[in-house]
């Protein structure tokens, strides 16, 4: 009988489904097993940056260090600025990305639009082996000269000079290599996304009918169809003025190393909303389903993205306050970051209102969507903070700036993605989890992503600059209580392996929609796990159904 | 579904595709096409400290006086190179002239230009040049001791600018590098 099936499904054999693999199910499963390891990766490398931190003093990142003796890093102080660029880059481009836009897109937009796959498959397939051979590319980066030292230790935003002149080694040339295999990579994604939504939603199912999953991953593949680009850009001048003799950022030259900020930016701030519109879509869905309820103000939610999109490709100064900018310039990218808070207030005003007189049901993926919109509320109004330009003059580069975007990404971003995990969990695996463990790992890492991050509000604040491996005895307890924070968060990694093990053994079968009346959206019509074909006869689209 | 409309379905996918590829490399061209525009901007709003070439000096001189600093750096050059003042007073609107001695101490002719700007970033605007040896590369023989003149006024404006007012000191900065054979790893 599987065979018989698997034969009408046209499965194919193991190593061609997974290695060959076109099917958008499939490549979805591969970026979140993708995401989970560079994850661990990551989180590893954020492990020695707070253990380094715990106390004053160099105590991992020295002769005879325990970092010397896993000899991954150097072992000095270059060895700490290697980890903390390390710990940004494989954190933003190998696990939010891959997971957001390649896992959960790349699974779910095409069957919440009705289609029977996405427009490229093939491209698809392409997309996520360059993100792949980034990622080893960005590791092997690690082990090869920087100049200071092995490794690059230039900070993600690479700004030269240092990441010219200060590093004259190969290592930043492989860095810069592996973020162009990531950016194409991203930047066919995208391609593919769009067209998949332009062209192959199914009967009625009009933009205005979509899911707002699919409209949160139509918005980030415009972000990153338009700023990938300027990225790839400035890494290139990067790369020319390092090894071709050109000047675009030397002053000797006739160039401006400023300017590099100004193009980094541009890409860096619709990044950060990259990051984050795919997660609000989730935390959408989310919301609705477990308040039993459609989603209040559906058009509001959905152009509060497009604003919020719109408006991150025209703010991105504020990144660079402090390098000298005139006080008109100055007040416009102040006036214009507030206003970002605008449609941001729509969207949890709106979660709010969702949840208002619902009839709500605290399951595992609604504590990770209502810790989502706690943390991302607290991340939100220290940005608000950040954003007067006169604060940003003596907070710019501390702690503080730290947990302001470790709120919205580390703690955001990541509880969104993991309120996808557990909400599509039986949808995509087609074994439930473990209800307890689920709870369990999000009180676990809720208390301690609070103690890592809560207290870099009081280190900024009393003028903690970041990046640096050690620190006066003065910031010895916010310090240690943060680093306590990474110990308990640790245990709450541990319970979220524990809870995959546990439901990968136990396999109790999935339900089709295990949610109940409250999930409306086509994904929960077909089994769990979807036919590996699905929507042989295409859904037909309704006014009144819910989305 | 008919086959007409899949095969309409089928071309209409192609054009959003390219559409997309021309979308990004539109935004590759912008991000270098940044580059030329970036220096225009400076150089027309002094932005970031840009100094601009005036041709003629101000008619207005207004008793404010401001405290010009002369810094002069070298970079990757057998050279000396200091200012023979290290500050001026000037009025606002009044020219004033700095001297600054160049000595070549290799055996070899030196090519160079001077990058210049000032600080602070906002004084860009205001403080302009009539005549100054950084305005072309300058070549010295070796071995040649060579004083360059550097004619330079404080816009007017400054004093009455939001922006401007309140500038009571601005730093002209120099840095001679070598205009042949520049390695910028060095």
């Amino acid at each position: 009988m599987a065979s018989a099936s698997a034969t009408d499904n046209h499965m194919p054999g193991f190593f061609t489904r997974w290695f060959f693999s076109t099917n958008h199910k499939d490549i979805g499963v591969l970026y979140l097993i993708f995401a989970i390891f560079t994850g661990l990766v990551g989180g590893a490398l954020s492990g020695l940056i707070r253990w380094e931190l715990a106390e004053p003093g160099i105590q991992l990142f020295r002769e005879g260090g325990i970092v010397q003796q896993l000899g991954i890093v150097e072992a000095s102080k270059h060895g700490f600025n290697v980890t903390v660029t390390a710990h940004a880059l494989i954190m933003v481009f190998f696990v939010v990305m891959p997971a957001t836009m390649g896992g959960f897109a790349n699974y779910f937009t095409p069957i919440m639009i009705g289609a029977p796959d996405m427009a490229f498959p093939r491209l698809n397939n392409i997309s996520f082996w360059m993100l792949v051979a980034a990622f080893i590319m960005l590791s092997m980066s690690l082990f090869v000269d920087g100049g200071p030292g092995r490794g690059f230790g230039g900070g993600w935003t690479a700004y030269p000079p240092l990441s010219t002149m200060g590093h004259t080694g190969p290592s930043f040339d492989m860095a810069i290599f592996a973020l162009h295999i990531a950016g194409i990579s991203s930047i066919l994604g995208s391609i593919n996304f769009i067209t998949t939504i332009f062209n192959m939603r199914a009967p009625g199912m009009t933009l205005h009918r979509m899911p707002l999953f699919a409209w949160g991953v139509l918005i980030t593949a415009f972000l990153l169809l338009l700023s990938l680009p300027v990225l790839a850009g400035a890494i290139t001048m990067l790369l020319t003025d390092r090894n071709f003799g050109t000047s675009f950022f030397d002053p000797a030259g006739g160039g401006d190393p400023v300017m590099y900020q100004h193009l980094f930016w541009f890409f860096g701030h619709p990044e950060v909303y990259i990051m984050i519109l795919p997660g609000f879509g989730m935390i959408s869905h989310i919301v609705s389903t477990f308040s039993k309820k459609p989603i209040f103000g559906y058009l509001a939610m959905a152009y509060a993205m497009v604003a919020i999109g719109f408006i991150g490709f025209i703010v991105w100064a504020h990144h660079m306050y402090t390098v000298g900018m005139s006080i008109e310039l100055r007040t416009y990218f102040v006036a214009a970051t507030m206003i970002i808070a605008v449609p941001t207030g729509v969207k949890i005003f709106s979660w709010i209102a969702t949840m208002w007189g619902g009839s709500l049901t605290f399951k595992t993926p609604m504590l990770w969507a209502i810790g989502f919109i706690f943390l991302f509320t607290v991340g939100g109004v220290t940005g608000v903070v950040l954003s007067n330009a006169g604060m940003d003059y003596s907070l710019h580069d501390t702690y503080y700036v730290v947990a302001h975007f470790h709120y919205v990404l580390s703690l955001g971003a990541v509880f969104s993605i993991f309120a996808g995990f557990y909400y599509w969990f039986e949808k995509m695996f087609g074994v439930k989890y473990n209800e307890f463990l689920g709870q369990l790992h999000f009180w676990v890492m809720f208390v301690g992503v609070n103690v890592i991050f809560f207290p870099q509000h009081f280190l900024g604040l009393q003028g903690m600059p970041r990046r640096y491996i050690d620190y006066p005895e003065a910031y010895t307890l916010w310090n240690q209580v943060s680093s306590y924070g990474y110990l308990i968060t640790i245990v709450g990694v541990g319970i979220f392996l524990i809870m995959l093990l546990e439901a990968a053994i136990r396999r109790r079968p999935g339900e089709a929609n295990p949610w109940g009346e409250g999930a409306t959206t086509l994904e929960w019509t077909l089994s769990s796990p979807p036919p590996h074909h699905q929507f042989n006869e295409l859904p037909v689209v309704k006014a009144d159904d819910h989305h | 579904m008919s086959g007409d409309v899949n095969a309409k379905k089928a071309a209409r996918k192609n054009w959003i595709a390219i559409a997309c590829v021309f979308g990004v490399m539109a935004m590759t061209g912008a991000a270098f096409a940044a580059v030329p525009l970036y220096r225009l901007f400076c150089q027309v709003t002094g932005f970031g400290g840009t100094v601009s070439q005036a041709v003629e000096a101000p008619k207005e001189v207004l008793d404010q006086m401001v405290t010009i600093h002369f810094d002069t750096n070298v970079r990757n050059l057998p050279m000396t190179f200091v200012p023979e003042q290290t500050t001026q007073r000037v009025r606002i609107g009044e020219t004033g002239m700095a001297y600054f001695k160049v000595k070549n101490t290799s055996n070899e002719p030196i090519h160079a230009t001077a990058a210049y700007n000032v600080v602070p970033d906002k004084a860009g605007p205001y403080f302009q040049k009539l005549q100054c040896f950084c305005f072309e590369g300058q070549e010295i023989a070796p071995g040649a001791e060579v004083v360059f003149p550097v004619q330079y006024f404080v816009a007017p404006e400054m004093a009455t600018d939001r922006e401007g007012r309140g500038i009571k000191e601005i730093t002209l900065s120099y840095t001679f590098y070598p205009t042949k054979g520049f390695d910028p790893a060095v």
